[in-house]
């Protein structure tokens, strides 16, 4: 039933020969120079470089000094729809997944209606398959309205599609509440995806409190007001031996939590985003609305905290949490501006160029990250290896290139990472078997 | 100068200028005419996003002694409330082409975002809980005044911290003309990680009388209902500065308005220790030099706009020499 809940638009199964391509998959254990041919949308052949020709209905592509990846996938996005399409679509959120090398990705349920109810989802699913450019999933609320009242119908909405249920953008502030989407999820399955933040704490906060909000003068979101809710939240998963994924984490504090919840053998996991890896409170003094982000940019040590723990694997994948909104809707003031960031179109180059160049992260680990996502909610893993559906990612690793210098896929453009020279490009996105992204300057093939 | 958008971008030499020259515009106040025509012709538009009487009026009055035309323009009962966007009132505003939008709204750092977006020089007259910055240099004016000079002063500012663009502005101020500063209040009111601006805090007001000048700040009732205080009560029994706190040797002052009996006692009030009204006093003075600063531009050092300018031109005394070339190019 797995792989069944990702939809995507039509696409055209691919076939492709990419030359002495660098292969580089370290969960399939690959780590050099090889020809990949795909036939109708399927790995068919990894063989040593410059042994395969391309067959008269193959794009030959020339891949030498490109490395070929595994499509990553992206846990967290939100894609606006239905209700607030003029932040993002389907097809252009997915449009700004397959440009920044993502062959896969979750969407939230925070959507206007929220994503409550199975004839929504149905809809949304239709609406998917006609316009995703990559295959995309669906969570539900776990509550109605995100209200933290009522349950929704979860086995219903798991029949439809579900990948799992998420409150998203809010926490769930009632414990007992909580307990019992736990308890409901032996009947339904599906991961409960949490934000967390204790709202009493957070009240009036736009950033992180600390030096930097005490001078600006903004209300500061204390870093607790998420650690003691992960705190909370693993210690009920691990009572009801609940399957529980803890989004954003932003504070050394909730890494510490989660290794001790992964210490008692809890079902818990976690992701961390580009920007939480690689921004602090710092990057907020200018009050750039695009820095503004839900939960808030921390401290260095928080941000070092985070970089451990994805390294250490204490922080099972990376996400991006891309939440665009309209220019005239970020182009207020600080206090104002709602949370988010875009974050899909950039999320491999910054990391590649702030954590894996510096000599942080290596490139295999931050791959494997990349990609970790997707088994979090039961869905295949992206694999470079024979007979699989081909999921990979082309990028030139000294390409450079600055942040939005050429306009964005997605419709929005608030992007933290805006202006920033980044080094890696991706060239080429093949998902699920087709062609989804190509870049623009790289369409001349072999021959 | 284009803008004075924060005390946070200016350096010792440029408070140390504009307070010299509201010390020069200070004999104009107690002319029998209380006007030059420094600033004639030009527009100033005071933009307020929150209720205020005392700076508007403060500022308007500093615009009229130097001759501009002074439009306000308040937020309530105007198209703000049919919910257009700062930027978009701004641009509507800009096209009546203003030299110098006095700004004041609940956000931090509105002031800096609208200087991004019209051609006129913008003044801060409070930002959300950011900055006050026209408030800590009359601070300055009022203390020089007083004290002769404030380098190696000790200066304590009481209250509610948290939500102060006075006390933010003004440890930087102070701090920037040589004085030491200490901010003292309720813990749940003193921000964490203020001591960043190099301040020192204090929770209690033990050490008091080591200060040379008590600045306290004003207690909102609101802040009854969100629990920052369990009573004003309790507040005034800890950190009401009154006649047993307060040394015949260090001088009081305030922002304004004072609430009599919670953060200050009446008989402080109305000691000779009390620069208060001196405050209010100085408000207009600063502020006609900040508007002759970023309206003027840069001028010779030592030039008095209180005096003819051009000796060819006495019947213009005070317009600047050329005021074509002189006024900053806006965009």
């Amino acid at each position: 039933m797995a792989a069944e809940t990702l939809v995507q638009g039509p696409a055209v199964p691919a076939n492709l020969m990419l030359s002495e391509a660098h292969v580089l998959d370290p969960r399939a254990g690959i780590d050099a120079r090889h020809d990949v041919r795909v036939r109708a949308g399927e790995i068919a052949e990894i063989a040593a470089p410059g042994t395969l020709q391309a067959a008269g209905d193959e794009e030959a592509i020339d891949a030498s000094g490109r490395t070929l990846m595994p499509a990553f996938f992206d846990p967290h996005v939100h894609l606006r729809t239905p209700g607030q399409e003029h932040k993002e679509d389907l097809e252009t959120g997915t449009r700004a997944a397959a440009a920044g090398g993502f062959g896969g990705a979750i969407a939230m349920p925070n959507t206007d209606p929220v994503l409550d109810s199975a004839p929504l989802l149905r809809s949304l699913r239709d609406a998917a398959a006609r316009e995703a450019r990559i295959p995309i999933g669906f969570m539900a609320a776990i509550t109605r309205g995100l209200e933290g009242e009522e349950l929704t119908e979860m086995a219903e909405l798991r029949k439809e599609g579900a990948l799992g249920f998420t409150d998203d953008g809010r926490p769930v502030r009632s414990a007992g509440m909580l307990r019992k989407a736990l308890q409901y999820q032996r009947l339904c399955g599906g991961t409960i995806a949490l934000h967390e933040e204790d709202p009493t704490l957070s009240k009036g906060g736009a950033m992180h409190e600390g030096a930097v909000s005490a001078a600006l003068g903004l209300g500061g979101i204390p870093t607790v007001s998420e650690s003691t809710m992960v705190a909370r939240d693993a210690a009920l998963a691990g009572y009801e031996h609940a399957r529980v994924h803890f989004q954003h984490l932003s504070c050394v504090a909730s890494v510490q939590a989660v290794a001790q919840a992964k210490a008692q053998g809890w079902r818990v996991s976690t992701e961390v985003t580009p920007h939480h890896l690689l921004l602090t409170e710092e990057d907020v003094r200018a009050m750039d609305t695009r820095m503004k982000m839900n939960p808030p940019l921390a401290t260095e040590v928080d941000r070092k905290a985070l970089v451990d723990g994805l390294r250490d694997g204490t922080i099972d994948c990376v996400a991006t949490d891309h939440a665009p909104h309209a220019r005239d809707e970020k182009e207020v003031p600080f206090e104002q501006a709602p949370m988010g960031t875009t974050g899909l179109e950039t999320a491999f180059a910054a990391l590649y160029t702030g954590l894996v160049l510096p000599g942080v992260l290596e490139l295999g680990l931050l791959i494997e990250r990349m990609t970790a996502g997707a088994g979090l909610f039961e869905l295949p893993t992206h694999t470079i290896a024979r007979e699989e559906p081909a999921n990979l990612t082309l990028v030139d690793l000294d390409g450079e290139w600055v942040a939005g210098e050429n306009g964005w896929e997605s419709r929005s453009e608030n992007c933290c990472f805006a202006g920033r020279q980044l080094r890696g490009r991706v060239l080429l996105t093949v998902a699920a078997g087709a062609v989804v992204y190509r870049e623009r300057a790289f369409s001349v093939v072999a021959a | 100068m284009n803008h004075l958008l924060s005390i946070e971008e200016l350096d010792r030499a440029e408070i140390e200028r504009i307070v010299a020259q509201a010390a020069r515009f200070a004999e104009v106040s107690d002319r029998e005419i209380k006007k030059v025509p420094a600033l004639r012709g030009r527009m100033v538009l005071n933009l307020f996003y929150e209720a205020s009487t005392r700076t508007r009026s403060s500022f308007e009055l500093a615009a009229k002694r130097l001759s501009a035309d002074v439009v306000n323009f308040a937020a309530s009962g105007s198209s703000v409330e049919k919910g257009e966007s700062l930027k978009d009132t701004v641009l509507t505003l800009s096209a009546h082409k203003p030299d110098a939008i006095v700004l004041r709204t609940p956000w931090a750092g509105a002031a800096e975002l609208v200087s991004k977006w019209c051609g006129a020089a913008i003044v801060n007259a409070g930002d959300g809980k950011h900055e006050h910055p026209t408030q800590a240099l009359l601070d300055v004016y009022t203390l020089q005044r007083r004290l002769g000079g404030i380098d190696g002063a000790s200066i304590w500012i009481v209250g509610d911290v948290a939500h102060s663009r006075v006390a933010r502005s003004n440890i930087i101020a102070f701090q920037r003309m040589g004085s030491r500063v200490t901010v003292a209040g309720p813990p749940t009111l003193i921000p964490r990680g203020i001591e960043a601006l190099g301040c020192e805090v204090r929770y209690t007001l033990e050490d008091l009388p080591k200060a040379d000048v008590v600045y306290a700040l004003r207690m909102q009732h609101e802040r009854m209902n969100e629990s920052f205080l369990p009573s004003l009560r309790e507040y005034a029994a800890s950190y009401q500065i009154n006649g047993r706190r307060l040394g015949p040797r260090q001088v009081l002052m305030h922002p304004g308005p004072v609430n009599r009996g919670v953060e200050l006692s009446g008989e402080v009030v109305d000691s000779p220790q009390a620069a208060i009204t001196a405050q209010v006093e100085a408000g207009v003075v600063v502020r006609m030099a900040v508007l002759y600063e970023l309206l003027t531009g840069a001028r010779e050092p030592g030039s008095d706009p209180t005096r003819p300018a051009h000796p060819g031109r006495p019947d213009h005394p005070g317009l600047p020499d050329r005021p074509e070339t002189n006024v900053k190019q806006l965009a």
